[in-house]
């Protein structure tokens, strides 16, 4: 038994196993370190992994030398690599980070718990993005949502309303978990298995209602967790009182997650053969994405709240997920994984530099960013620079990812999803631009409310925050990184479900 | 109009579910309380377990526990008791492979009321095969077994194919089980009780609702620890008075206030 045939386990193994020591160790600057370290370990791991599946193919794992379809399976493919490699490598620059924004936000007694938290949660979505088997996607992804509803609830040290917006994430979250698993059942009714691949077999020349209601079941409780317009109602309150570490990985990583496992079922569970997939495309996913993007834009160019206006633009940006994936053709899904990929670096920016901002101004109102320039020169460049890929300027990430969405919109035909898709980036130019004016132009305050000292962020937030402000530009000069990847990535996908609808 | 009936009684288990899922999220929507909502997501969490659990559960089943020497006995048993039913149900549970000509030959032998009933399930049976839903049996003869013995264990039709599948992975062995479960229901009260010990329920759908369960009461102990904190906080746990607390922390007086003064400010 050698550590490479174990490595696919390695990146849930590592988290979970660390996570309940970090409760027993003592509070302060320990946990934050233990809890670094294996982050990094399990970053390390999913480098691995990728390099592996990107140069020998797909990965099958049997957990405990169980064969599938009676034992649980991990598979490991280009599409859910780039995503593992997405949640590990978010996880390891939040990790540094959280340390400063920590201390301050949440009670000093709860550090080992939040660390503990944290790792939980990642060891979650890694699972939720890993594993081969359906029913193992609901316990991970409880497993995840479960720490992320106490990681949110610990911002009530600074603002009482983390606990409601944690409440009502937890019974929007809990209501979707469980159609997602009524959805399951009406599946395993019809072909008894939960084996994804094996699921995928029994499934064909199945076109009954009990599938239909089982996909439908399945759709509505992924919406509700990656807050698919209009299910997005607990998403704005639970990033903004959240802390801002935790805002930061979620909203880089959660959502992605779940659209993940929109994408995974609907190419490798079901397939086009079946009519209600087309249908769920053309009626579901693309309305509403194109809805998403223009409704969630304009509501966040009217909040006051800088955090707040972020969470409205992430409603906005998995608007333009979903669009990829409804024009149901290669170019789409590719739009769609480069997506997924990029908004988690620049959101994971924004929402860092944010934190940076709260370290020292004590708030996210965008009261707080006036005159940011002249007291926090670094921090300022670094939210610019990441607001403007949030826009699609060319050389950031934004752009190479309305690149391929243009693309695929006008080859799918839906040229007017072209139009709409440049109108809607416009008014993200409106809000950005809006919060750039306020940094950029207006006076500091000197006393009052919003008055802070002319310090920058401590290095230890500044540091992990330009790696990923770098990676938006690395990422959006080196296109071929990412774009050939999910290219290959999404020939796998539309191949296993047996080409265009 | 009476096939309309039965159609709806025999998914009773359905209806039940259905009515208890509704109920659960009337209460999540409907109610202000922070407490009763966790208890309506319970209830709605509840409606799913039974759901999954029904859906594994055959007629007469019992808890899927191997239990190798009891069938010998019991087949023994059965044999002495029942003379050629027995023989039939014997050759069954020790070759499994044989489970279908078993089960010829016991409607054969059978001079008992059944054997009209029996061949008609022999008919019946590659009925659901075609539908797909039977695919999984290792080979013909056990299918036939399969489909025999659920035929008369009375399981709801519509369902029994459901519940097949998921049994019949259990492996031959348990499908010549179930073969014999069936005569022993439909042919001989002696055999009755010694054979029914081996019909086997699915156990999967049980398990994964364990594992769901789990998962509902830490969602339970979250969402209820959220509302202590939440009365720590407020002072209250009823949504509108929360909602009414953040206006006035916000805005300086509630909705309804603001209302009011704008409405007297008109006047």
């Amino acid at each position: 038994m050698n550590l490479i045939a174990q490595l696919p386990v390695l990146p849930i193994i590592i988290p979970i196993v660390a996570a309940p020591i970090t409760l027993l160790l003592p509070k302060g600057r320990v946990p934050h370190l233990w809890a670094c370290l294996f982050s990094w370990l399990t970053f390390a791991a999913c480098i691995a992994l990728f390099a592996e599946v990107s140069s020998t193919g797909p990965i099958s794992y049997h957990l405990g030398d169980w064969a599938p379809p009676i034992g649980i399976e991990y598979y490991i493919d280009l599409a859910n690599a780039l995503v593992l490699l997405l949640v590990s490598g978010i996880a390891a620059v939040v990790f540094p980070y959280a340390y400063r924004s920590v201390q301050l936000e949440v009670d000093e007694r709860q550090t080992p718990l939040f660390y503990g938290a944290l790792l939980i949660c990642m060891t979650g979505l890694l699972g939720v993005t890993i594993t081969g088997d359906a029913f193992n996607v609901f316990v991970f992804l409880e497993i995840s949502s479960l720490s992320g509803y106490a990681l949110i609830a610990m911002g009530a040290r600074r603002d009482r309303r983390a606990l409601t917006a944690a409440f009502n994430y937890l019974v929007m979250g809990t209501i979707g978990a469980t159609f997602f698993v009524i959805g399951l059942g009406l599946l395993y009714q019809a072909t008894g298995t939960l084996n994804m691949a094996d699921l995928a077999d029994r499934l064909i020349g199945q076109d009954n209602r009990m599938v239909e209601a089982g996909f439908a079941f399945i759709l509505v409780g992924m919406g509700l967790k990656l807050a698919m317009f209009p299910m997005h109602l607990w998403l704005p309150n639970a990033y903004t009182y959240a802390p801002s570490a935790v805002t930061a990985f979620m909203a880089a990583t959660a959502t992605k997650v779940a659209v993940y496992v929109i994408i995974r079922f609907i190419f490798s569970v079901f397939n086009f053969d079946f009519a209600f997939i087309g249908a769920a495309f053309t009626y579901v996913l693309l309305p509403l994405g194109l809805a998403g993007m223009f409704v969630a834009s304009f509501v966040a160019l009217f909040q006051e709240d800088v955090k707040r206006m972020l969470a409205y633009s992430s409603v906005a940006q998995i608007g333009y997920m979903l669009l990829g994936l409804s024009f149901a053709t290669v170019e789409g899904l590719t739009a769609t994984l480069v997506h997924i990929f990029n908004h988690a670096l620049m959101k994971g920016a924004l929402f860092m530099a944010v934190g940076c901002v709260v370290l020292r101004a004590g708030s996210h109102s965008i009261y707080a960013f006036a005159g940011l320039s002249k007291r926090m020169p670094v921090t300022t460049w670094a939210f610019l620079i990441s607001g403007l890929s949030l826009i699609g300027v060319p050389l950031t990430v934004g752009f190479i990812s309305k690149w391929y969405l243009l693309q695929a919109a006008f080859e799918a035909g839906h040229w007017y999803a072209g139009f709409l898709i440049v109108a809607s980036s416009l008014i993200a130019l409106a809000y950005v631009g809006r919060v750039a004016e306020v940094m950029l132009l207006r006076e500091p305050a000197e006393d009052g409310k919003y008055a802070m000292p002319k310090e920058e962020a401590p290095l230890s937030m500044l540091i992990p925050m330009w790696v990923l402000v770098a990676a938006n530009i690395y990422f959006g000069v080196r296109t071929d990184l990412t774009g050939g990847i999910a290219q290959r990535a999404a020939e796998t996908l539309m191949s296993m479900a047996g080409g265009a609808p | 109009m009476d096939d309309w009936l039965t159609f709806i009684l025999e998914r009773y288990n359905y209806w039940i579910v259905i009515m208890l899922m509704m109920t659960g999220l009337y209460i999540v929507f409907a109610r202000g309380n922070l407490v009763k909502k966790i208890v309506g997501l319970n209830i709605f969490q509840t409606s799913v377990f039974i759901y999954y659990i029904t859906i594994g559960k055959i007629v007469d089943g019992t808890a899927p526990i191997y239990m190798g020497g009891e069938l010998e006995a019991a087949s023994h048993h059965g044999g002495k008791e029942a003379g050629g039913a027995g023989h039939g149900a014997e050759a069954a549970a020790h070759d499994a492979a044989a489970a279908g000509e078993a089960v010829h030959a016991k409607i054969d032998n059978s001079a008992l009321d059944h054997g009209q009933e029996l061949k008609d399930a022999l008919k019946h049976a590659p009925a659901p095969e075609e539908g797909g839903s039977l695919h999984e049996l290792p080979d013909a003869g056990d299918k036939i077994a399969n489909a025999m013995g659920d035929h008369l264990g009375k399981t709801p039709p519509a369902d029994a194919s459901g519940f097949d599948v998921g049994s019949a992975a259990g492996g031959a062995h348990d499908a010549a089980g179930n073969a014999a479960g069936g005569v022993g229901d439909g042919a001989a009260d002696a055999l009755h009780g010694a054979m029914d010990a081996v019909v086997y329920t699915n156990p999967l759908p049980h398990v994964l609702i364990l594992t769901a369960i789990v998962v509902g009461v830490a969602t339970t102990a979250v969402g209820l620890a959220l509302a202590v904190r939440i009365r720590e906080a407020y002072g209250t746990i009823e949504e509108d008075e929360l909602e009414a607390a953040d206006e006035i922390a916000e805005f300086g007086h509630a909705a309804g206030e603001r209302a009011q003064a704008e409405a007297g400010a008109g006047a």
